[in-house]
C-alpha cells in the first residue's frame, strides 16, 4: 500500500496524571489508502478514540503526543503547530464524533454552523458558503436540504444529525475522515443507512475513512482493513475479511466469539474473561496475557510483531494458526464469514 | 409569541397586585404616620382632624381600595413631607439612579465578560487565577468600605475626581442626565465603579464557569476539528451558549441595582431613589414608601419579562416550549 493517503507510524500519546504516565496510545501504526475504509476496533479504553484525536492534533493537556509520525499526503501532522495545523483540520482531514446529540451546537442553526465550517478554510461569501452547505447536505442524502439549513439541531433526528456531521466533515473534500464511533448512538436501521452512505461516499469521492468502533459487526460489513487495538497497541491488523474469517490474535478471536449473532439462542455466550486493564497498571510484556487462554511463559516479555500472508500482522507470541489448517479448532473458535 | 406575551403580562399584573397588598399591609403595620408628622405638643382635636383628613380612621380594606383606585388613575398620593405628588418626586430622582445603575452594569459587563471568558479559556494560567482571586474580593468586600477607600484615594489623596454629589445635568428626553458631559462623568465614575464591583465579581465567575463547561463540550471539539479558529470558537460557540445564565443574572442585578443602590448613593451623596426611600422610611412618609416599593416591583417584573423574551432569542429550545 504505497498509495496510502494517511500513514500513522509508531504513534505514541501519553497522559501525565497523578497515577503516573498513562500510555493511551503506545506505538500504533497503520495506513489507509484513497477511498478505503479502515476499521479501528477495540474495547473502551483501548486507545482507539485517543488515536483518532491524536491524528487531528486535538489532544488536550495533560495529554501529549510523545512520538511517532502522522503522515498525511506526505506531511507530518505531528510537527505542525497552531495555525498550520488549523488549516489542515477540516480541510484535509476531518472528524465525525460519536454522539450526534452533542456534536452540533444546540443554539446555532445548522446553516450557521456549516457556513462557519466552510469559511474556516475558504474565503467565500456567506451566500456561496450556504450553497456549498446545501450541496453537502444533499450529498449525504438529507431531503430538502435548504430547509434543514434553517433548522436547529434539536429539530432533527439522531440519524439526520449524524448525516449533518458527516456533511460538515465532507465540506472541504478532505483526504481522510476519522469517524469516532459515529453510529454507536443510533438505532440499527439508521446505522445501516449511514454505513451504506459512507461506503458510497468513500467509493465516489475517494475520501478515506478511519472508522473507530467497538462493533465488529459494523466493521465486517463496512471496512476494507481492520486494526484491532488493545491497551494502546495494535494487536492485529489485516484485510477485514481475512481477519474476521480467521483471527490470529487470541484477543480478536475472543471478540469475534462474543458477537451474539453467531450463536444459537439459549446457549451461553462466550466472553473474553476479565476486563480491560487499567493503563496505569499494565502487566509486563503482553497486556492481554492475564485474560488469554493461550498465554504461556513467553508472554511476560513484549510480544513480537508476527507477519502473515496478505500483509497481516499479529502482536503475539502464540498466534492462532489459520483456520483452514486447523479444522478441529472450528468448534471452539467461532468466526464470522467475510460475506 | 403573542400568547406567551399575554400570559406573561397577566402574570406581571398578578404579581403587582399581590405585592401592593403586602406592601400596604406592611406599611400599615408600622404605625400611624400622624404621630411622627405633627408637633408632639399639638392637641387631640388637631390629631383627630389630621387622621380624618388622610383617611386613617377608615377600615384597612377601604384605605386599600381608595389607594388602588387612585393608583389606577395615575395618582400615587402626595408625600407627607415634601407636599408633592409622589410620582413627580420619584420621577425627579429616577434619572439619577437610572444612569448610575446603567453605568455600573455597563462597567461590570464590559469588564466582567471578557475577563471571565479569558479565565475560562485558560483556567490554569496565572492571569486566570489572579482574575478569579480578584473576583472573590469583588463580592466579598463590603461596598461601603470600598466606596470610602475610592473616595480616599481618588478624591482626597490624588484629587482627580470629586468626592461625591452629582455633576451638572442636561435635559435629555425630559430627564436630567449627567452622563452627557465630561464633568458629569467625573462625578459618576467613582460611585458607578463602586456599585459595579459586586456585579463584576459575579459576572466574571458566571462567565468563567460557563466557558469552562462549554470549552469541554463535544461541539467545541467538533468545531476545532473543522478547523475553526480559536476566536471563532469562542465568539460563535462559547459566547452564545453562556449567554443565558449571564442574561438572567444581568436582569436580576439590574433590577436590584436600580432598587437598592442605597449604600453607594449614601456614601457618595448621590441624589437617587435610594436616598429618597431611606429618608422616607425614617420619617414614615407612607405614600413615598408604598409608591417606591410598587415601582420596584414593576421594574423587576418588566426586566424579567424582557429577560424571558431574550431567552427565546438565545435558545431555540426555549422558544419551542413556550409555543407549545
Amino acid at each position: 500500500m504505497s498509495d496510502a493517503v494517511l500513514r500513522v507510524k509508531d504513534l505514541q500519546t501519553q497522559f501525565q496524571t497523578r497515577a503516573g504516565v498513562l500510555k493511551a496510545v503506545d506505538g500504533v501504526s497503520f495506513e489507509v489508502g484513497r477511498g478505503r475504509i479502515l476499521g479501528l476496533v477495540g474495547e473502551s479504553g483501548s486507545g482507539k478514540s485517543v488515536t483518532g484525536y491524536s491524528i487531528l492534533g486535538l489532544i488536550e493537556p495533560p495529554g501529549r503526543i510523545v512520538g511517532g509520525e502522522v503522515i498525511l499526503n506526505g506531511k507530518d501532522l505531528t510537527r505542525l503547530k497552531g495555525e498550520a495545523m488549523r488549516q489542515v483540520r477540516g480541510a484535509q482531514i476531518a472528524m465525525v464524533f460519536q454522539d450526534p446529540m452533542m456534536t452540533l451546537n444546540p443554539v446555532l442553526k445548522i446553516g450557521t454552523q456549516m457556513i462557519a465550517a466552510v469559511r474556516a478554510h475558504d474565503n467565500v461569501s456567506r451566500k456561496v458558503a450556504r450553497g456549498r452547505a446545501r450541496d453537502a447536505l444533499a450529498k449525504v442524502g438529507i431531503p430538502s436540504p435548504e430547509e434543514r439549513l434553517d433548522a436547529y439541531p434539536h429539530q432533527l433526528s439522531g440519524g439526520m444529525r449524524q448525516r449533518v456531521a458527516i456533511a460538515i466533515a465532507l465540506l472541504h473534500s478532505p483526504a481522510v475522515i476519522i469517524a469516532d464511533e459515529p453510529t454507536t448512538a443510533l438505532d440499527v436501521s439508521i446505522q445501516g443507512q449511514i454505513l451504506a452512505e459512507v461506503r458510497r461516499l468513500a467509493d465516489e469521492t475517494g475520501t478515506a475513512f478511519v472508522w473507530v468502533t467497538h462493533d465488529l459487526a459494523v466493521v465486517s460489513s463496512l471496512a476494507d482493513d481492520i486494526c484491532v487495538m488493545y491497551a494502546g497497541r495494535v494487536v492485529e491488523s489485516g484485510p477485514a475479511a481475512d481477519v474476521i474469517a480467521s483471527p490470529r490474535h487470541p484477543y480478536t478471536a475472543g471478540l469475534l466469539a462474543s458477537v451474539p449473532a453467531e450463536h444459537e439462542p439459549g446457549t451461553k455466550l462466550p466472553q473474553v474473561p476479565g476486563s480491560a486493564p487499567s493503563l496505569a497498571n499494565l502487566p509486563p510484556g503482553c497486556a492481554f496475557a492475564p485474560r488469554c487462554a493461550k498465554a504461556g511463559p513467553a508472554c511476560t516479555t513484549t510480544p513480537p510483531v508476527q507477519h502473515f500472508e496478505h500483509g497481516r500482522t499479529a502482536l503475539c507470541h502464540y498466534p492462532i494458526e489459520p483456520v483452514s489448517c486447523q479444522p478441529l479448532s472450528l468448534t471452539s473458535t467461532t468466526y464470522r464469514s467475510a460475506s | 409569541m403573542i400568547g406567551f406575551l399575554i400570559q406573561r403580562v397577566l402574570q406581571a399584573i398578578m404579581v403587582v397586585i399581590a405585592m401592593s397588598i403586602i406592601v400596604f399591609l406592611g406599611v400599615y403595620a408600622i404605625g400611624n404616620p400622624i404621630d411622627v408628622m405633627i408637633d408632639p405638643g399639638s392637641d387631640q382635636a388637631l390629631r383627630e382632624a389630621l387622621i380624618q383628613r388622610y383617611g386613617f380612621d377608615r377600615p384597612l380594606i377601604e384605605q386599600y381600595f381608595v389607594f388602588m383606585n387612585n393608583m389606577l388613575h395615575g395618582d400615587l398620593g402626595q408625600s407627607f413631607i415634601y407636599r408633592l405628588p409622589v410620582l413627580n418626586l420619584i420621577m425627579s430622582r429616577l434619572p439619577a439612579t437610572l444612569e448610575l445603575a446603567l453605568t455600573a452594569m455597563l462597567i461590570a459587563t464590559c469588564l466582567g465578560i471578557p475577563l471571565g471568558l479569558w479565565a475560562g479559556y485558560k483556567p490554569d494560567s496565572l492571569s486566570a487565577k489572579s482574575i478569579m482571586g480578584l473576583s472573590v474580593l469583588g463580592f466579598s468586600v463590603p461596598s461601603f468600605w470600598v466606596g470610602l477607600l475610592l473616595i480616599m484615594v481618588f478624591a482626597v489623596e490624588l484629587g482627580w475626581l470629586p468626592s461625591g454629589g452629582r455633576g451638572p445635568t442636561t435635559q435629555v428626553l425630559g430627564m436630567n442626565l449627567s452622563i452627557t458631559s465630561l464633568e458629569g462623568w467625573s462625578y459618576i465614575i467613582l460611585p458607578a465603579f463602586n456599585l459595579a464591583l459586586f456585579k463584576l465579581g459575579l459576572l466574571i465567575r458566571l462567565t468563567r464557569a460557563g466557558t469552562v463547561e462549554v470549552m469541554s463540550s463535544d461541539y467545541v471539539r467538533f468545531a476545532r476539528a473543522q478547523g475553526l479558529s480559536e476566536s471563532k470558537v469562542v465568539g460563535l460557540h462559547v459566547l452564545k451558549n453562556i449567554s443565558i445564565p449571564i442574561v438572567t443574572v444581568f436582569g436580576l442585578e439590574l433590577g436590584s441595582t436600580l432598587a437598592f443602590a442605597v449604600v453607594t448613593e449614601t456614601v457618595f451623596n448621590w441624589p437617587g431613589m435610594g436616598k429618597l426611600i431611606i429618608d422616607s422610611i425614617t420619617v414614615l412618609d407612607r405614600p413615598v414608601m408604598v409608591a417606591y416599593l410598587i415601582l420596584v416591583v414593576f421594574l423587576f417584573v418588566m426586566i424579567n419579562l424582557v429577560v424571558d423574551l431574550v431567552y427565546g432569542q438565545l435558545d431555540p429550545r426555549i422558544r419551542v416550549k413556550a409555543a407549545s
